[in-house]
């Protein structure tokens, strides 16, 4: 029997080797519920950005003044048509939900590949050449860390005015910092090892030191923390929207959508309701694939 | 001792200094406010007399220079909203902000350290689950849409609380605890954490040898020493609340300066931007110093290191 079973480990045939896999697939979930969670959450939700138009039931910007602030499908005066109701100017809400998804993924994605972009190489530089140029860019990151970044950003957006590129300069800004801090310490830490002390030896230039043998020692944690700012960033977008300094209207985007709702709180609640759900499915995804990707990156596990 | 607290207060002029750059920065690529105040049909020749009139004209680093005097007297001009000077505007309107954040973070830390040291102390029981939820589940919510949401329960729904408005002690517990959660949430999990690694510490080991009472050991030997970051947390934490009451005044409708900022700036009105700006940034130093500084006086390691 157990000669039989290794048998089938070594030569999996067919069928019995896709139900294998299935079954590999179920107990590995079962074992981390939290990750597993985590990745589908996440894939749902850049699937709903992918198709947005191809599985949107409406238009998520045409107005339709007889549906205006009908409820969702399942209350009395709901229909099918309209699955999670329209809103104050008649637009079906899951359609605007599902384009919202889009303009949240890109900020946060964008968003984070700026400031990682920018803090990854000034945080290497710094705890490289140490020296007064460390001294200037960790005092930097120091004094915006003590600031609030919101109101930086509405000071910066005030003057600028909102948009699209406005939004992503101010959430660059304000989140180099943490991808900064983070390398410079791994940086500074990697410096002191003897195989950099011997490419140094033989000759090797700094560019050569910084980026062949310092930066990927520096890859992996910075793609653990620069999954957990795609959420933080996401929050982020969303509040601005929620200002009315995020990317204007009419492109839906999921603070704009609570904003709106919230005068309808007492007749339509749905209108801020779901919006925000969107906001915490999304975030919370990204938190438990974030933690999935930090065990499976830890070379130490 | 002494030395530290020197290096320390330098510091904070020195994030003051560069602060006061950012901000005259911004206001230098705003544009030139001679043609924003003037009427586009004004001729030239007005508008350079208005330049000269503001000081525009001059170089730079007299600008700046210029600027900074007037900063430090607290003269932004009148905010063209009001027509009032923007300075009082926001101090009139800064007791309600700190009101809010004060409570904010009492509640914070009232519910968050016992929180956190039940769920490290019964780790993986439901006061953990519970916990632990809390602290990922708060961090993943949108302050503002947390706070709609307990409008839609507590006021529109059960009509027990007020949806806005400052006054009572019951107008203030919807904004404080929405203005809580998030720090709430971080508080709930750095205890909880730290508590966890104290508690695997050779010397919690042996003071349970000695046979200590667990409450003892808990209390007097694993808490005070988590207790050093959460410090550290609250004095950053102070200029993340300041943030944060941006939008949850907007939200509740709190007369505070976050509200008045966010208005400030949809009516382009920049003398109130400055000074709310300028305003919050000096109290976010102040908060951050003082953390410091009683940091070091917990720590004796950070005194001399």
């Amino acid at each position: 029997m157990a000669v039989e079973r290794a048998a089938e480990d070594v030569f999996p045939e067919g069928r019995l080797y896709r139900r294998r896999g299935l079954a590999f697939v179920l107990s590995w979930a079962r074992q981390h519920v939290l990750h597993s969670l985590g990745i589908t959450m996440t894939a749902l939700v850049v699937a709903v950005a992918l198709l947005a138009p191809l599985i949107s039931p409406h238009d998520p910007t045409l107005q339709d003044s007889k549906i205006r602030l009908s409820p969702p499908a399942w209350a009395e005066e709901g229909s099918a048509e309209f699955p999670l109701g329209a809103d104050n100017l008649g637009r079906d809400l899951l359609s605007r939900i599902f384009y919202g998804a889009r303009v949240s993924l890109i900020v946060g994605i964008c968003a984070v590949l700026l400031a990682g972009l920018f803090g990854v190489v000034l945080g290497l530089l710094s705890g490289y050449l140490e020296g007064r140029f460390e001294t200037l860019i960790m005092g930097i990151a120091d004094a915006q860390l003590a600031f609030p970044s919101v109101l930086l950003a509405i000071a910066i957006i005030a003057i600028l005015g909102p948009s699209f590129g406005n939004v992503l300069l101010v959430l660059t800004i304000s989140g180099w910092v943490i991808f900064a801090r983070l390398v410079r310490g791994t940086t500074l830490s990697v410096k002191q090892t003897d195989f950099i002390l011997a490419s140094r030896s033989v000759g090797a230039p700094d560019y050569r030191i910084i980026f062949r043998h310092i930066l990927p020692h520096v890859v992996t944690p910075v793609i653990a923390v620069a999954n957990i700012q795609v959420g933080q960033m996401i929050l982020a977008e969303s509040a601005l929207s929620f200002l009315g300094l995020g990317v204007q209207p009419p492109t839906p985007t999921w603070g704009g959508m609570i904003s709106d709702g919230r005068v309808y709180i007492w007749q339509a609640p749905w209108l801020s309701v779901f919006p925000g759900m969107a906001i915490v499915f999304t975030v919370l995804g990204i938190t438990y694939l974030g933690d999935w990707l930090r065990i499976v990156l830890d070379p130490k596990y | 001792m002494r030395d530290y607290v020197v290096k320390r207060i330098l510091r904070s002029f020195l994030v003051l200094f560069g602060l006061s750059l950012a901000v005259f920065a911004l206001l230098s690529i705003s544009g030139d406010p001679a043609t924003i105040m003037l009427p586009p049909e004004a001729p030239m020749s007005e508008v350079i007399s208005l330049r000269e009139a503001l000081g525009f004209d001059q170089p730079l680093h007299i600008q700046y220079l210029k600027f900074l005097a007037r900063a430090v007297r607290g003269e932004f001009g009148n905010s063209w909203q009001y027509g009032l000077p923007a300075i009082n505007l926001v101090l009139e309107f800064f007791p309600a902000t700190f009101q809010l954040a004060l409570a904010a973070l009492l509640f914070a830390l009232v519910v968050g350290i016992p929180l956190g040291v039940v769920s490290a102390i019964r780790e993986g029981s439901l006061v953990d689950a519970l916990g632990l939820s809390l602290g990922v589940v708060g961090r993943a919510m949108p302050s503002f849409w947390l706070g709609i949401m307990l409008i839609l329960v507590f006021a529109v729904n059960l009509k027990v609380l007020p949806t806005s408005g400052k006054g009572e002690l019951r107008h203030l517990v919807l904004p404080a605890v929405t203005l809580s959660t998030a720090f709430l949430a971080q508080i709930v999990l750095l205890v909880r954490s730290g508590m966890l690694d104290v508690l695997r510490e050779d010397y919690i080991r042996t003071a349970r040898a000695k046979g200590l009472q667990p409450y003892t050991i808990n209390m007097r030997h694993a808490f005070r020493n988590t207790l050093i970051p959460v410090v550290t947390m609250v004095g950053l934490t102070f200029g993340r609340l300041l943030g944060g009451s941006v939008i949850t005044e907007s939200v509740f409708s709190w007369p505070g300066v976050g509200r008045l900022a966010v208005q400030a700036v949809s009516a382009r009105d920049f003398p109130l931007v400055q000074a709310s700006v300028v305003v919050f940034a000096l109290w976010i130093v102040l908060a951050n110093l003082i953390v410091d500084l009683l940091y070091a006086f917990l720590d004796p390691r950070i005194r001399y290191g």
